[in-house]
């Protein structure tokens, strides 16, 4: 079975039966990370490379171990410290890296759409490991995992993003699959952080009501304020953030009802999250950082088919 | 086509690999059982069940594994995975691996590095309801064997199993 694209552009190419192949590819891909060897020889003839023109920890490090885990050779680049210094361009770049016989290119850069332009020109399949404020794709898979790991489907389940909603890659990739899959979506947060028309574009709620997001939801997927994207003033402190959209433990308390919460990292403690909702049973943060590779795993192996007819058996 | 096996020697036989398996193995708290996946676990379910209800006073460590992500060909098929599930330690165990047709023994050969990966067995064998001889392309033989049958590349063994086509059958196509 293959997947409809030969990339990992986004979420929005995806079919629903290229995301339920992708999860369910993970789920043996879990086990196998649940043995003495985690190990398998898949991909011991693939090289790739990660490309990261913007900073990461866990997206590259679970990029890096899920490539390990399959048993392909990998490179990593990072912008600071290469030619990108002395002004070589993204296509150049990649192509002279390419020219050194790289199967697979997992890429992060701060432009939206910078994975798609290199669709376009180069023969190896691309990971988007996350572009500008466009979509973050296998965090949005990963999302779902956790989320279908814990409540058994992604169907009829009711997932409230919440938080900077205009500046999230992770959000658009997350609301793209979870309509696919047949979830409910509500969007939540400051005004300033949503786009307008977002709820007829993509047949959600928008809500701006903390607390009656959260007494709507059976998941809570809270986003990190960025920081480093907000280029113009859209709340007034981190302390009044805090106080109208930061999800705090009386409030989880007394909704009557358990829901999940999860984080794509890294967190803000005391702005959008606090600690005792962090560190809490309620908190799925680090089972989705482990569900992660998992999720990698299942995306790298089922791009790196080979363009060959299958032999019969 | 041509029945390889009724459903009555079908029987039969399962029953007789059941009984050859507990012959050479008096001591069934070292054995451990494991089907491949997919069509293997029919057949081992089957086994297991029988040698359970032969020595019903011993408990059978059985496991199913899958071997996709072994396979030597898996980048041009990219076939869909199935659940390894193996409940138990195999260190230092005797494994028994259970496949239903063995053509070229490139799946047990995937199997084996599989099986290694969950610890060092003190030994492994082989058990098969059809041995398609003289077609082997690695160095691989059976060590239980329902029935050894010739045949040609173009032709295909197919096992029917009750549980999933309604009728208990082994054809040549």
């Amino acid at each position: 079975m293959r997947l409809s694209t030969k990339h990992l552009l986004g979420i929005r190419e995806l079919s629903p039966q290229d995301i339920q192949l992708i999860l369910d590819t993970a789920t043996q891909f879990k086990e196998v990370l649940q043995r003495p060897i985690k190990k398998v020889p898949s991909l011991r003839d693939v090289t790739i490379v990660n490309l990261f023109y913007e900073s990461s920890t866990r997206t590259r490090i679970s990029f890096e171990l899920a490539e390990k885990r399959l048993s392909a050779d990998t490179i990593n680049f990072t912008a600071s410290g290469s030619s990108v210094s002395k002004g070589e361009t993204l296509l150049d770049t990649v192509n002279n890296i390419l020219s050194m016989k790289v199967d697979m290119v997992v890429m992060r850069h701060s432009a939206s759409g910078a994975p798609h332009f290199l669709a376009k020109h180069i023969p190896a399949a691309i990971v988007n490991a996350g572009d500008g404020i466009n979509e973050h794709p296998t965090q949005a898979l990963l999302d779902a995992f956790s989320i279908r790991e814990n409540l058994g489907s992604l169907e009829g389940k009711k997932i409230a993003i919440i938080g900077d909603i205009m500046h999230s890659r992770v959000a658009l990739s997350n609301i793209y699959l979870l309509k696919k899959m047949g979830a409910e979506v509500t969007v939540a947060g400051p005004p300033t952080l949503i786009p307008k028309h977002m709820a007829e574009a993509f047949d959600l709620r928008v809500e701006y009501d903390l607390r009656k997001a959260l007494e709507w939801c059976d998941v809570a997927n809270v986003l990190r304020i960025q920081l480093e994207r907000q280029n113009q003033v859209l709340f007034s402190s981190l302390r009044e953030y805090n106080l109208a959209y930061g999800v705090k433990r009386s409030m989880l308390d007394s909704l009557g009802k358990k829901i999940l919460v999860m984080h794509p990292g890294p967190i803000n403690r005391g702005v959008e999250l606090d600690s005792d909702v962090a560190d809490s049973g309620q908190s799925l943060i680090l089972q989705q950082v482990e569900n992660g590779v998992a999720v990698r795993m299942a995306v790298l192996y089922l791009l790196a088919g080979r363009e060959v007819q299958p032999t019969t058996i | 086509m041509k029945t390889i096996l009724t459903g009555d020697q079908l029987a039969l036989t399962i029953k007789r690999l059941s009984h050859q398996i507990l012959e050479n193995n008096s001591d069934l708290s070292e054995v451990c059982i494991i089907g491949i996946q997919p069509r293997g676990v029919w057949l081992s379910e089957r086994i297991a069940q029988e040698i359970r209800s032969l020595r019903p006073e011993t408990s059978l460590q059985y496991g199913i594994l899958d071997i996709t992500f072994y396979r030597d060909d898996v980048r041009n098929s990219l076939p869909v995975a199935n659940q390894t599930d193996i409940p138990f330690s195999v260190e230092n165990k005797k494994v028994i691996i259970i496949d239903d047709v063995l053509y070229t023994g490139r799946t047990i050969r995937a199997a084996l590095d599989a099986l290694i990966d969950f610890g060092r067995p003190r030994k492994v064998e082989l058990c098969v309801l059809i041995d398609r001889r003289f077609s082997r392309e690695l160095p691989i033989q059976p060590d239980y064997s329902g029935k050894a049958i010739d045949s040609i590349v173009s032709q295909r063994v197919k096992v029917y199993w009750k549980e999933n086509h309604g009728k208990d059958e082994v054809v040549l196509l």
